[in-house]
């Protein structure tokens, strides 16, 4: 069972705060989207839950909802598809594997490149893959690290918008069950995905109203085009 | 491809053309300046001691290539892979460049004697640290986002080395080995002006103190050829396996 994710204090960067105390709570199996102006520490704080984070220093803490720490439980995924252009995409989604020296599981591996659609170019080396081939090895990758907790960090905004919203459901349908955290620059996306919204800026952290309607919303959703306009209104108020 | 040779093949010949008209107009004798008759009459004329000594250039030049490449290589990982090695060992190489590998020939000779040894060293010496600072340069230059990666995944710093840096760091070799594909037959020669009894570097010296100027050149062209050869292998070598 995926845990829930606590994570409370304030963040900053060589003494200059970037956000004062927040309590930000990521429900356990559901989606949470993160959104704020450039530069307020969204991706710092994705890197501080997946102990990355070596130059911000954090005054808080990370909790999670079963007490047990997340080493070993995060799947990361990022905006550059992290794709080692020497290794074929199988080899890519089985990179988990071979970097904690256990057996490789092909089968499984096939499995999941069978999910995302790309059975037929699992031997092809990846830097001949298009670029929405390569953001599904990597979401194949991610789902073969069998992560409870998912962070995404931006992962489909460097794809055109039909394969964003191709690539947002089928994420939502692959990654259903786990703790996502998503940081996103794009109302319209975060309003589709999140079970949760939650805006970060200088001043704190608040969530979004969101429709009834469960996500992924339909791009054509009517409450989700308005909540989406309302979110942008108030991105752009910020400072 | 074949339009690439014609154009080299035209280009030569206007070379030695031009060769050609200078020692002709020039009336240069020919212990200054033989014309590319002479040198190529000389080449087969001496055809069995030019080889002979070409042999043992090649040997001291692939050795010192090899053992360059290799040692230049663990160096790079070494390096890459330790801070403390880092701190250490970077200043003794920053210092090391400041000597010209030429100086040191004498030593080597003194310290290796006159056969293979002391060439092989200086064409090892010669190209460690360009294969070596190539390689560094690119382990250290790892892109962030894969370093991130490996470690959410779990992976220890041998493996996140093996299964990552290395192979992202395999062009940085690459670049490396072509530049040392062109400095080791320098060393290798150099080391034979110093102290030799065999060699393209002996066989130009004394084909050059006995005025057989003839002789020198065809030396040196086969030099060449060599030189472009192995840098040609090595490059296409390295396109197909490091780039």
């Amino acid at each position: 069972m995926a845990p829930a994710l606590a994570f409370a204090g304030s963040v900053s960067m060589q003494d200059q705060t970037l956000f004062p105390p927040v309590n930000i709570h990521v429900p356990a199996g559901r989606w949470t989207c993160l959104l704020g102006a450039s530069g307020v520490g969204k991706t710092t704080l994705l890197r501080l839950i997946a102990g990355l984070e070596a130059t911000a220093s954090h005054d808080g803490t990370i909790t999670t909802s079963d007490a047990l720490p997340l080493t070993g439980r995060v799947a990361l995924m990022a905006q550059s598809d992290l794709l080692m252009p020497w290794l074929s995409a199988i080899d890519n989604v089985l990179l988990g594997a071979r970097l904690r020296g256990e057996r490789a599981d092909r089968a499984r591996a096939r499995e999941v490149l069978a999910l995302v659609g790309l059975s037929a170019h699992e031997d092809k080396r990846s830097d001949t893959l298009s670029g929405g081939q390569r953001q599904r090895v990597a979401l194949a990758r991610t789902l073969m690290e069998d992560g409870a907790v998912v962070l995404l960090d931006e992962p489909f905004s460097a794809l055109d918008a039909r394969t964003r919203a191709e690539m947002q459901s089928l994420a939502a349908r692959l990654l259903a069950g786990r703790t996502v955290l998503m940081v996103t620059h794009d109302p319209s996306e975060a309003v589709r995905m999140g079970d949760q919204v939650l805006l970060l800026t200088a001043e704190g952290c608040s969530a979004i109203d969101l429709p009834d309607s469960p996500p992924p919303r339909a791009v054509d959703d009517e409450g989700a085009l308005k909540a989406q306009g309302a979110l942008l209104s108030r991105l752009m108020a910020l400072t | 491809m074949i339009r690439a040779w014609r154009q080299a093949a035209v280009s030569t010949l206007v070379a030695l053309l031009l060769w050609q008209a200078l020692v002709t107009f020039t009336g240069l004798p020919r212990f200054i300046l033989p014309g590319p008759g002479l040198v190529a009459q000389t080449l087969w004329e001496s055809r069995i001691l030019i080889a002979e000594n070409a042999v043992i250039t090649i040997i001291e030049i692939l050795v010192g290539l090899g053992l360059g490449a290799l040692l230049g290589g663990i160096t790079a990982i070494g390096l890459a892979a330790s801070p403390f090695a880092r701190n250490l060992i970077r200043p003794m190489m920053v210092f090391s460049q400041a000597i010209p590998v030429f100086a040191l020939a004498p030593i080597l000779t003194l310290w290796l004697g006159y056969g293979l040894a002391s060439k092989i060293a200086m064409a090892l010496l010669i190209i460690y640290f360009p294969v070596t600072s190539a390689f560094f340069d690119a382990l250290m230059r790892c892109p962030r986002g894969w370093l991130d990666l490996a470690q959410v995944m779990g992976a220890s710093p041998r493996r996140i080395m093996w299964h990552i840096r290395v192979p992202a760091a395999l062009p940085g070799f690459a670049s490396g080995l072509r530049l040392a594909a062109v400095y080791a037959p320098i060393g290798a020669i150099i080391g034979e002006w110093v102290g030799a009894s065999k060699g393209l570097g002996y066989l130009m010296l004394l084909a050059n103190g006995r005025a057989k100027t003839d002789l020198m050149f065809a030396a040196l062209i086969v030099l060449a050829i060599f030189t472009l050869i192995l840098h040609t292998c090595v490059d296409r070598a390295c396109r197909k396996w490091l780039d």
